[in-house]
């Protein structure tokens, strides 16, 4: 009888050790596959490891791809324990089927209510309850810039925009490509984005993102917008279709081109291969102290689950994201800026530290396209804008077409 | 004679035999189809909705210019891809078959294309493509400074270097299929057409290319299975680019069920290419049937 205790106590141990062991394991769906990007997501990785959980990782190539198998496993009944998605309208729909968890209380210990930029409030925040954890706040229409190419074209960072395309026709000259241009449909809307931003103004760009204003889409001012957005082609080189953003960034990392309008995921790039902002490439978000900042970023959600381990991993997963450490060590790796106003800005670069100036103006903030608009109306956009890039549309027909987008049920 | 009976319990037997089967096609395929006009008649957005929107989804599909460029695209892959497959097929089939010495091993070479995956075979030709990386940079480096081959990044040209990179991939299997054909045509014709003064290309144009009609229709109908299905390679060569001028059916449908969160649209334009494909199949079904009676 003693031996049997003995047997069934060892058993019990082994399991209650095996069982802790296992705890808190959290299956994630990420899409940051890059070089700058995987070294960012190790650091959250690494520091949910050391705080007691397992990070199993399922990193899938492709914003889109891994959007569409996270909605699938949700949908599904499968759901990982967390999944990444932009600062969006991305999983609005997951909120009204009532297939996410709220994370109102490590929102309410951390005081998100207090700190967090409104633009990013506004879509995390539905219905007073918080449904997803922000890991970072990344700006989308920044300008980068390769010192030496510049340098061999004599030309200086440009402080306005008649100076950007007096510095773009110099580059030309020169021999060197002016503007690095990724040939994909996200990117090309993108280029898109940052013209309407900062070449049509504020007010432009909120009426037709935000509004989704017909007269303001058929004003002579959107079809400035639309030329000036086709002029970019002329200073661009052969190899843009087909081309992914970072391979478009390499050029400018590798010194072959001057200008690249692609958010500050591209710092991470540059980091990775030991470059240092201010030393051999610049940054500039927009003209003037006055320029719209646009915002986005990434966060996590949480899909609902009854699996008593998932849900305790889960909350794990909200607190280590969300923790000072964390974020600074992953932000400074990723090139994007923390959620959190209390943490050292110092360490960081004058990129993020100019971001981090913009940020804290209110009236800079502008929210990012996919914050305004449903995904199917902006990839709807994105169609028109890949074809006028890649035909020979005229401006007018294009401003036609979005009117049409714009105007679909 | 009598045709000899069959029990009660043979019969009985083959019909739960054949129930799997009629299980999978009512569930898995006809139901599926169901659903899927039912969705294209609704506002689903991410998740299904069972509302009813009338043909809002299907005015929506045929106003999109996106959805008008994808049915030419794949309308022009088809013609050029199904008759460059069977030509080609055609000539590798009597390439073999003139009794070349190491026939088996030339076989194998032209059919192992057929067992690559289309995500390989369109990342392999994007790169041959790519005039910096592939045959133009190759021409170029062998003196012809002036050589252009940039046809993937032009929009008139970028869907035949989808229908080269298939053509590569499925001529293998029609080469299978009509040198099936040809084994069975009798050789003794040959004979008699030689002794008639008549040239092997001629007796193989005239004489022997009509009787292969039954391994033609086959190859033609799978070609056409590849043809709807056209999806990874184009994914893979060019991902529908440069702008729309690659662009499939099939991809616009999976672009619209999972990124762009639009599983209404998406179902409308299934139910359409299902509509198309009936259409166009139905006909043959029926010349089929009638002549088999």
């Amino acid at each position: 009888m003693k031996k049997l205790n003995l047997v069934l106590a060892t058993l019990a141990a082994a399991l209650g050790v095996a069982s802790a062991a296992s705890a808190q394991k959290a299956e994630v769906i990420h899409w940051w596959t890059s070089g700058g990007e995987s070294a960012a997501v190790k650091q959250l990785a690494d520091a949910y490891n050391k705080a007691g959980g397992q990070w199993v990782d399922n990193a899938i190539a492709g914003g889109d791809n891994a959007r569409a198998a996270a909605l699938n496993r949700i949908a599904g009944g499968n759901p990982p324990v967390a999944s990444q998605f932009n600062t969006s309208k991305q999983y609005h729909e997951l909120i009204d089927a009532d297939l996410l968890s709220s994370v109102d209380d490590v929102a309410a210990k951390e005081g998100w209510d207090q700190w967090m930029p409104k633009p990013i409030k506004d879509v995390i925040k539905i219905k007073g309850h918080y449904f997803a954890v922000p890991v970072n706040i990344h700006s989308g229409a920044w300008f980068w810039y390769s010192k030496a190419v510049l340098a061999k074209a004599g030309v200086a960072e440009p402080k306005t925009e008649a100076e950007f395309w007096n510095a773009l026709d110099k580059i030309k000259a020169s021999g060197q490509i002016g503007f690095a241009q990724s040939g994909t449909l996200t990117y090309e809307r993108a280029t898109f984005t940052a013209v309407l931003l900062h070449m049509g103004g504020r007010d432009l760009y909120n009426k037709f993102y935000g509004d989704k204003d017909i007269n303001a889409t058929k004003s002579p001012a959107f079809r400035t917008v639309l030329e000036k957005f086709k002029r970019l082609r002329n200073y661009t080189d052969p190899g843009v279709p087909g081309r992914t953003w970072n391979d478009t960034t390499a050029l400018l990392v590798t010194d072959k081109a001057g200008f690249q309008t692609v958010g500050d995921w591209a710092k991470g790039e540059f980091l990775a291969a030991g470059k240092t902002a201010g030393k051999e490439f610049g940054c500039f978000a927009g003209w003037g102290p006055a320029a719209p900042y646009m915002i986005s970023g990434d966060v996590f959600v949480l899909p609902k689950t009854s699996n008593k381990e998932s849900i305790a991993a889960q909350q794990l997963m909200a607190r280590v994201i969300t923790s000072p450490a964390t974020q600074v060590a992953f932000n400074m790796k990723k090139g994007s800026i923390p959620i959190r106003p209390d943490v050292d800005a110092s360490g960081m670069d004058i990129c993020a530290q100019a971001g981090v100036i913009a940020l804290k103006d209110p009236a800079r903030q502008t929210p990012d396209p996919s914050m305004l608009m449903a995904p199917d109306v902006y990839g709807k956009v994105a169609d028109v804008i890949t074809k006028f890039w890649n035909t020979d549309m005229k401006a007018e027909e294009a401003q036609n077409q979005l009117v049409a987008v714009l105007s679909a049920k | 004679m009598k045709k000899p009976r069959k029990g009660p319990a043979t019969a009985w037997a083959a019909h739960w035999a054949l129930l799997p089967m009629g299980a999978t096609v009512l569930i898995a395929y006809i139901a599926s189809i169901l659903w899927t006009v039912r969705i294209s008649l609704s506002n689903s957005k991410m998740l299904p909705r069972s509302d009813w929107a009338g043909l809002t989804q299907y005015i929506n599909l045929f106003t999109t210019d996106r959805w008008s460029t994808a049915l030419i695209n794949i309308g022009l892959f088809g013609l050029f891809f199904i008759a460059g497959a069977l030509a080609l097929g055609f000539l590798l089939a009597v390439f073999i078959d003139q009794k070349v010495r190491l026939e088996g091993i030339f076989r194998t070479i032209y059919l192992y294309s057929f067992a690559m995956s289309f995500v390989a075979c369109g990342v392999v030709w994007q790169w041959m493509f790519n005039p910096a990386l592939g045959i133009q940079r190759s021409l170029r480096n062998w003196g012809w400074d002036s050589a252009r081959f940039d046809w993937i990044a032009s929009q008139d040209m970028a869907i035949y270097c989808v229908v080269i990179c298939v053509l590569w991939h499925s001529s293998g299997l029609v080469m299978a299929i009509l040198l099936a054909g040809l084994r069975g045509v009798d050789d003794e014709q040959w004979k008699a057409a030689r002794i008639e003064g008549i040239p092997r290309w001629r007796y193989y144009l005239n004489i022997v290319l009509p009787q292969l009609g039954p391994s033609f229709g086959t190859a033609t109908v799978l070609l056409a299975v590849s043809v709807v299905k056209l999806y990874d390679a184009v994914v893979a060569m060019t991902n529908g680019g440069p702008g729309d001028a690659t662009d499939v059916p099939t991809k616009f449908i999976m672009d619209n069920l999972f990124e762009r969160q639009n599983i209404g649209l998406a179902s409308a334009a299934s139910a359409t290419m299902l509509v198309t494909v009936v259409i166009i199949v139905a006909p043959l079904l029926y010349a089929r049937s009638r002549a088999s009676r």
